[in-house]
């Protein structure tokens, strides 16, 4: 490091916009107005599964004040996949639907107006002719024969590298499990959950005089954005130039990339600027959830406490589209057999299609349900061998130098450190022997 | 019936950072013509206080006093790329790519300090306060703005510098899962107490106390902030938060905050918390990421501490009083 001593760092110095926050004078998206700015309200499915046979605008067009509407037709490449960019497909969500529709709440049309109000009258008058679909809402229905299919390829579920599931797969967990004393199984499930971030959504986009267009977001990652909108769009990279950085709260709500490549779509056709901001019911019903996990644990224990095999297969409930749900897998697998040293591992992760909102990213990205489910089954493993919670997590707690089983070798483990400062803060008396341990070796009496 | 207490504790770890397909995120340093120096970026603050934490890793990379930092940030025609806010990761990785842009503009500052002082760069350190002294005789020194105006005006210098860190891509092995997918671990262990109304099934969190491991704090004021604001959305997932009321089924989704649950301000427990300092080799100063875990290990505590109260362990969330009375009706038959 360039210092040895530190003056900023580890300071607690105000932050710099938070007078801001507080007063009410931080501009955020929403506080983006130009003089001419248009309305962008979406024609969305009522339903969760269905064909779509027509739209039908003419009663919209008659509102004053509607402008113009925007179909499928009129996106360049309306079908996308957000993490195209890192090499995940293939493409398979559209920007707007084309001939089917797969969640409630699914993007259908854009209308374009002078005022918010016209938009949302004129989004009313819209009449579609909708075939209603069979649905599937649970993931494990999704993947038994007979379920709806979601997806061209055929299947109910993204496939990795020519598997069904992410696999980890690291010792051998049917002779873990013979040679147990114990073995301990659950089935856990969370829900979906909304960010609930007080700022909603939103983009304002604004056609520049030198034929670019400036989209103002409240995107959580700026080129990401840019670059998935200007693929869509087919058009260069350096047309659009996008403003941010500061949000009203994102969790990996603002990840996705929803809103801003259909208003820059709408700036374009009608040379003026354009504003779409979700509403909050949108912001709920519609848009990226916290996905819901499904998660099995099979677990075989010694009658010592330690654990010498994990089996887990969980389902992530992604929804109707990818978003970042097969990334998220991946993290999952990496991470739910816990901060625990394990000699037989086997994960099967599931990323699961469904006709439900999408899920996608949110702080804590697939880790939260694995962490949930986890440490509830710690504790069950410690009630049915007889052990106290903290010293089943001690016994099994990682230590640097092990080797996690995804093959990477355990560095800056302080789990032990962790438990130990927790347990003295509480009053918990720890035995000595747990006192003692830490994450450097293996002294202390457990296993290596 | 009764209002029953009970403990029940979950100990965490969180990786920092991701790297699908290689995760990077560049910044650039330049000073003005009178010594504060800018950090242009393209990185999001969410309300974390990302902005104010890199100031604070640019001042002391730097050496100067964070007053004189900028942060100008996020603007793709000006601010070179970052992969974005999420996955833990911005405090670490464009901590780390300004501490190299700091570390080439240092260089100049002080070349250019030492042509003004005539002496070698070698002999000169900064005092984090504004100055640039020589070693062994602070009586010699110089000050920022009297170097940047020399920089710009006499030597025709750039007092600049360029930054990048990248945790590059690791492919999966599809066999056997084998994959680097983080650059550090921080750690948590939360211990929760809880008072279980058994007529009504409602729960209610008297207190969350945890201690953190993360690597190093910057600003602890800020990760206080995110301690506190993660342990009520922890224990808001645990006991109330969904979308789907009825899953899997879609029904009577909720569309505002009269309908979906999270917490107001006297719901809030006791919250205390304890930070641990054991720095990564990775991070800026040692730092690890604290953004996402904070709500990570209130949940399963909370799980535990109402098995601790009334003997069910619920293994479906949100843990609303209806699971908890079918619950212990269930109970009662066995």
């Amino acid at each position: 490091m360039t210092q040895g001593k530190l003056n900023a760092v580890g300071q607690s110095i105000k932050r710099r916009d938070g007078l801001g926050h507080v007063t009410g004078k931080t501009v955020y998206v929403d506080d983006v107005k130009f003089r001419d700015m248009l309305h962008l309200k979406m024609v969305r499915s009522p339903v969760p599964h269905a064909r779509i046979k027509g739209i039908d605008f003419s009663e919209a067009e008659k509102v004053p004040g509607f402008v113009r509407a925007l179909t499928h037709e009129d996106v360049p490449k309306n079908t996308y996949t957000i993490l195209c960019l890192i090499g995940v497909g293939p493409d398979e969500e559209p920007v707007l639907a084309e001939d089917e529709v797969r969640y409630k709440g699914e993007q259908i049309a854009a209308i374009i107006a002078e005022t918010e109000e016209a938009a949302m009258e004129a989004v009313g008058k819209v009449k579609l002719d909708l075939e209603e679909l069979p649905a599937v809402f649970d993931v494990e229905e999704a993947l038994k024969p007979g379920a709806p299919i979601l997806k061209h390829w055929g299947t109910n579920y993204f496939v990795y590298e020519g598997h069904h599931c992410r696999r980890v797969r690291y010792g051998d967990v049917e002779k873990g499990f013979a040679e147990a004393d114990f073995i301990v199984e659950e089935r856990y499930q969370t829900s979906p959950i909304e960010h609930a971030p007080t700022e909603t959504t939103g983009c304002v986009v604004k056609p520049e005089a030198d034929g670019r267009y400036t989209v103002y977001t409240n995107t959580q990652a700026l080129f990401f954005t840019l670059d998935n909108a200007a693929l869509i769009l087919e058009v260069p990279f350096n047309k659009l130039h996008l403003v941010g950085g500061t949000v009203g709260g994102g969790f990996g709500g603002k990840v996705d990339v929803i809103v801003e490549p259909i208003t820059i779509l709408a700036a374009m056709k009608t040379g003026r600027p354009v504003r779409y901001v979700f509403m909050r019911d949108e912001e709920m019903r519609v848009s990226s959830t916290r996905g819901a996990w499904r998660m099995y644990y099979k677990d075989g224990v010694m009658k010592d406490g330690r654990i010498v095999a994990r089996q887990v297969t969980t389902y992530a409930d992604a929804g109707a589209y990818n978003r970042h749900t097969p990334y998220a897998v991946t993290k999952h697998a990496a991470n739910a057999a816990g901060p625990y040293n394990i000699p037989n591992v086997s994960i099967d992760a599931h990323c699961v299609y469904t006709n439900r909102q999408p899920g996608s990213a949110m702080r804590g990205f697939a880790v939260t349900p694995a962490s949930f489910a986890l440490e509830v089954q710690m504790d069950k493993i410690a009630e049915t061998i007889g052990m106290d919670p903290w010293e089943i997590r001690f016994i099994n707690a990682y230590r640097n130098g092990d080797m996690k089983p995804h093959r990477k070798v355990v560095e800056d483990a302080t789990l032990i450190e962790t438990m130990q400062a927790a347990a003295e803060m509480v009053g918990t008396e720890l035995p000595e022997r747990l006192k003692a341990m830490h994450s450097n070796d293996r002294e202390g009496g457990n296993h290596g | 019936m009764a209002k029953l207490r009970g403990t029940g504790m979950a100990a965490v770890n969180y990786p920092t950072g991701m790297n699908l397909g290689g995760d990077p995120s560049q910044a650039l340093i330049h000073a003005t013509t009178t010594g504060t120096f800018v950090i242009s970026l393209s990185s999001t603050d969410l309300g974390q206080g990302l902005k104010t934490v890199i100031a604070q890793i640019g001042a002391d990379a730097l050496g100067v006093p964070v007053e004189n930092v900028m942060i100008d940030t996020a603007d793709t025609d000006t601010g070179p790329h970052c992969m974005g806010t999420f996955a833990s990761r911005a405090t670490h990785r464009v901590g780390n790519a300004v501490v190299m842009a700091a570390q080439e503009a240092r260089k100049v500052l002080l070349e250019v300090a030492a042509d003004e002082l005539e002496v070698s760069p070698e002999d000169l350190e900064t005092d984090g306060q504004g100055n640039i002294l020589v070693k062994g005789a602070p009586s010699r020194s110089i000050g920022l703005v009297d170097t940047a105006l020399a920089a710009h005006f006499k030597y025709a210098k750039t007092i600049s510098g360029r930054g990048m860190f990248m945790k590059p891509k690791s492919d999966v092995d599809p066999e056997t899962g084998a994959m680097d997918p983080d650059s550090t671990e921080a750690h948590a262990c939360t211990v929760a107490e809880v008072e279980v109304d058994t007529e009504t099934g409602e729960v209610k969190v008297l207190s969350i106390k945890s201690a953190y491991e993360i690597g190093r704090q910057v600003n602890p004021a800020l990760v206080k902030g995110q301690i506190e604001g993660g342990s009520v959305m922890g224990m808001s997932h645990a006991l109330l938060e969904t979308t789907a009321p009825y899953y899997p089924a879609i029904d009577h989704s909720p569309g505002g905050f009269s309908d979906y649950l999270i917490p107001g301000s006297a719901d809030i427990p006791e919250i205390e918390s304890v930070v641990l300092e054991y720095p990564s080799s990775t991070g800026p100063f040692g730092v690890k990421g604290i953004g996402e875990m904070t709500a990570n290990s209130p949940i399963p505590a909370i799980v535990n501490a109402i098995n601790n109260a009334i003997g069910v362990r619920i293994t479906e969330l949100p843990v609303t009083p209806e699971k908890i009375l079918r619950a212990l009706e269930m109970k009662d038959k066995e």
